[in-house]
């Protein structure tokens, strides 16, 4: 497959939407696994919700 | 199951829990027959390959005006219904939408220097986008800046709502002014006037990023309604803590409310 002269736009253009779905896809992973780590030292400390259930019930 | 019940947070955790992986496969499949698809088109007769630049250019373009309507209707929702996750569905799309606008800006300079013979042109089409994501990172700071959730949400929804009125004027820029965009090709009256060598690559490649958004969306809405638990069990520890330390109190429950 030849992509002519602008080759590397072609290509740049396909790598940036590549790193950045990417990136997104990284930064939700690393907050979920933040938040839920924050939530499972906060009820072995002792704070529990109100009804009692986990607070990463389901998550 | 109802608006009413999906708008219950550990409700709406369970349902996206079973919903998330199979979202997933299907976004990764539809994406790898619209990138083969793309590769596999042939050159335009007066672009060249640089036609392909369009298959990635066009879906972030419609999703990065797609994203601020989601959140229009999300704002609604919170100023109107104040439904639950309203405002948790605002937020988790903001930056998502300041992606996707930056990759139909960056994707479009990218297009616009082989075709046009400039990286950047003060159009209207080009100008009103650079508002678009201008806009979506000043969503994303006031959201940052005010601490309080609710008073956050309430001033993001109004500031989303008086942003919409920038989306007529980025789809018809092309109509009412003389810009170097092109106008429509593909959503306009009288259908596309793109040959399907290309259109059918282009609607793959813009189903396969609207489930992309999806996907993308519903889990940092898990995210945000995780925060908000963290938030609300941070809180009502140190209103343990205070009643704890203070004058002729006697010891703090160890169990507190939470969201």
């Amino acid at each position: 497959m030849s992509l002519g002269p602008y080759a590397s736009f072609i290509l740049i253009s396909y790598l940036s939407a590549g790193a950045v779905v990417l990136a997104l896809i990284g930064w939700i992973l690393i907050d979920y696994r933040n938040q839920t780590r924050r939530l499972h030292e906060m009820e072995q400390s002792g704070v529990l919700r109100r009804s009692g259930r986990s607070a990463t019930d389901n998550a | 199951m109802t608006l009413t019940e999906l708008a219950n947070p550990t409700r709406f955790l369970a349902l996206t829990a079973r919903l998330l992986p199979w979202l997933a496969g299907l976004t990764a499949l539809v994406l790898a027959i619209g990138l083969t698809q793309s590769a596999l088109a042939p050159d335009d007769y007066q672009q060249g390959a640089t036609v392909k630049i369009m298959f990635i250019h066009v879906p972030n373009a419609w999703l990065s005006m797609f994203v601020w309507t989601v959140m229009s209707i999300a704002s609604l929702g919170t100023l109107v219904w104040r439904h639950p996750l309203a405002d948790v569905a605002a937020k988790a799309a903001a930056p998502l939408g300041a992606a996707f606008t930056f990759l139909a800006l960056v994707t479009g300079s990218l297009w616009g220097r082989p075709m046009w013979g400039t990286y950047w042109e003060w159009d209207a089409r080009l100008t009103s986008v650079l508002i678009l994501f201008l806009m979506y990172l000043g969503l994303i700071a006031l959201w940052r800046a005010v601490e309080d959730p609710s008073r956050a949400a309430r001033a993001a929804a109004v500031l989303t709502l008086v942003g919409a009125l920038n989306l007529p004027i980025i789809k018809f820029s092309v109509d009412w002014w003389n810009t170097l965009h092109q106008p429509a090709s593909v959503l306009r009256l009288g259908g596309p006037t793109l040959d399907r060598a290309f259109l059918i690559p282009l609607l793959v490649m813009a189903v396969g990023f609207t489930l992309l958004f999806f996907t993308l969306h519903l889990a940092a809405m898990r995210n945000e309604i995780l925060r908000r638990r963290v938030r609300s069990l941070q809180m009502m520890q140190a209103r343990a803590f205070a009643s704890d330390v203070g004058p002729g109190t006697h010891g703090a429950p160890t169990q507190v409310g939470a969201v």
